[in-house]
């Protein structure tokens, strides 16, 4: 599959998907789709396709796990079996485990798990399908679905990656990129530019380096911009809306299948659940006083013009390279372990 | 980090020394602990290297085995590292399969190696699409007494260079030095209440809000970098990080790695 483009940047300037080199894909957010989970988003982002849910806090079994200052965080990074071109085996991978170890370590900083001793929260972040930068995409999903179940942070934490190609640092690499760029730095951070997340693998100097945390930091702020909205969408419509009004349960394959074809701006209201997500009522107090107070704060500021700035332009995304697309796990940061059972050693199976 | 237990009074007796500038062992903040490097200690594997770092004593072997090449890179040799986390070097470490932390350095020092360019692999093409040669790595954790990180990584490429192709062993043609063309070298730090410190030993690893390990190379650009642990780090703070950790890493490779 070494169909690497000739050029990544045009002489415009322009990228293979056409967008400007600090731009990022296109991004939808929408959160409550999960009617079991105590918080959920649905997230697409380019091409992928990203669920995220939470739950708990929860009492944690077995007891031995639990921790008695705090609530423990898990965060499980899964892609499903068809969500790339090569099938994938199903279950824990080498990769899968060390990212879900990054990511939830993204989270630690925010989240107040000093609340909850001895209680477990839960993260699921699902691939449904995975098109360059997923482990970003899941904590943009997760970071909202943590929100979405009320659960206490000192604020969101948004991800995105920033690469090399030809020689020019690019925001959000997409598939291409992501395959045959000459570096790949994926970071998270909280809304003061602290970071939580980082990892980095290809080849760049000290300054590119310096570069990339600048541009990064842009990414993550319109990220930040979409992640608000979208909660704000849900919980400023609670205000005025009775929850027995409910009755437009969003299905999640019809999300699945609806492209990208229509931006955030058309959403309409009507496709957001209003719904009552918290099993327990006595974290509701907590839950509803900790969202009020962000989405408050940002309710002076003028959100119409802002959001529209905000939102990249929508790409035709059914482009050729597009479709070229290499399998996930050999572009990405990996070692080749993953692709082939036949040379690789099983380790996860091994005994010592 | 690890799930050791640390009494409050450590920790705090940790950061009050941070505060005055010092380190419970008396190293300056930059200063890395003594590295003692031994290679071909295994005559039955194709490199080897023992490394102690402070007291921390790791064991890396290189293998090497005829396989198929993946489909993505037919021309190429492929690159497999596992750490093991020898129930022998800790309490903390049980038998077993790989845990994440064991996968994660394993994965770390892999990408150094890897994204650097260092092992020339399509040198290591036998029949393209047919028959490459495939390098094991495998870091067995002897004593973990802190930064097991960059204790595998120097001693994965300390046995990379002693490495030989087995040729004859394997009846493909002669016995060749391993194709080395970079020497990345990690170096991991730590960040405890603002400040970040080099090669951190076990307490302070236990202590710590994040580490941070960065891998250059020769030429002194970066190719793999990776936080690890629940802090956040300032954008600040990790700048002189990668500043430190490239002047460290040079040093190293100076002292340890040029005469090999």
């Amino acid at each position: 599959m070494s169909d690497k483009p000739e050029k990544f940047i045009d002489e415009n300037g322009l990228r293979l998907d056409g967008r400007r080199l600090n731009e990022i894909r296109p991004m939808k957010m929408e959160i409550g789709v999960l009617s079991r989970a105590d918080g959920s988003c649905y997230l697409e982002w380019g091409k992928n396709k990203i669920l995220a849910a939470v739950y708990g806090p929860r009492e944690l079994h077995p007891r031995r796990l639990q921790k008695s200052d705090s609530a423990l965080i898990r965060y499980r990074y899964n892609m499903a079996a068809f969500s790339v071109e090569d099938r994938i085996r199903p279950g824990p991978s080498r990769r899968s485990i060390e990212i879900s170890k990054v990511s939830r370590e993204a989270f630690e900083p925010v989240v107040m798990t000093q609340l909850y001793p001895g209680t477990v929260i839960d993260v699921f972040a699902e691939v449904l399908q995975a098109d360059a930068g997923t482990r970003t995409a899941a904590i943009n999903a997760a970071s909202v679905a943590l929100a979405d179940a009320g659960i206490p942070m000192k604020g969101l934490i948004a991800s995105c990656a920033v690469g090399k190609v030809d020689g020019q640092l690019v925001l959000d690499l997409d598939k291409p990129e992501d395959n045959y760029g000459d570096a790949d730095i994926p970071m998270a951070m909280t809304s003061d530019g602290e970071i939580t997340l980082l990892q980095m693998d290809g080849d760049v100097t000290q300054e590119e380096f310096k570069k990339a945390i600048e541009m990064c930091k842009e990414g993550c702020l319109q990220i930040f911009e979409i992640q608000k909205e979208t909660l704000r969408q849900k919980f400023t419509k609670l205000d005025d809306v009775e929850i027995s009004d409910d009755e437009d349960n969003v299905d999640i394959s019809t999300l699945v299948e609806n492209s990208l074809e229509s931006s955030v701006d058309d959403e309409g209201e009507d496709s957001i659940v209003v719904e009552d997500t918290e099993d327990d009522p006595g974290q509701d107090i907590e839950v509803e006083e900790d969202q009020d107070i962000e989405i408050e704060d940002e309710a002076d500021e003028d959100i119409g013009p802002e959001k529209e700035e905000f939102i990249p332009e929508a790409v035709d995304l059914d482009t050729d390279q597009e479709d070229a697309e290499d399998i996930e796990v050999s572009g990405d940061i990996d070692d080749p372990c993953l692709v082939d059972g036949d040379i690789a050693p099983e380790d996860d199976g091994r005994t010592a | 980090m690890s799930n050791e237990v640390m009494s409050i009074l450590k920790k705090d007796y940790i950061y009050n020394l941070m505060l005055k500038g010092k380190r419970e062992d008396g190293r300056t903040f930059d200063e890395i602990r003594d590295i003692d490097l031994r290679t071909n200690v295994i005559e039955k594997a194709e490199g080897s290297a023992w490394i102690k770092l402070g007291e921390t004593e790791i064991l890396v072997g290189v293998k090497l085995q005829v396989g198929t090449p993946f489909p993505d890179s037919p021309g190429e040799g492929v690159i497999i590292t596992s750490m093991e986390l020898n129930p022998i070097a800790s309490p903390e470490f049980e038998a077993g399969p790989p845990k994440e932390n064991a996968i994660e350095m394993a994965r770390v020092t892999d990408r150094g190696i890897r994204e650097s360019g260092a092992i020339d692999l399509s040198k290591l093409c036998i029949t393209e699409g047919e028959e490459v040669w495939i390098i094991f790595i495998d870091i067995h954790v002897l004593n973990n007494s802190g930064n097991i990180q960059d204790a595998s990584s120097l001693g994965a490429i300390a046995a990379l260079l002693t490495a030989t192709v087995p040729g004859k062993r394997e009846g493909r043609g002669e016995d060749i030095p391993l194709p080395i063309r970079d020497m990345p070298i990690s170096v991991t730090l730590v960040d405890i209440g603002g400040e970040v410190m080099v090669d951190p030993d076990l307490d302070e690893e236990n202590v710590c809000d994040c580490r941070i390990t960065i891998v250059s190379n020769q030429d002194g650009s970066i190719s793999g970098m990776q936080k690890s642990g629940d802090g956040a780090l300032t954008e600040e703070k990790l700048l002189q990080a990668v500043s430190m950790a490239c002047q460290k890493a040079s040093e190293l490779r100076e002292t340890h790695l040029l005469d090999i």
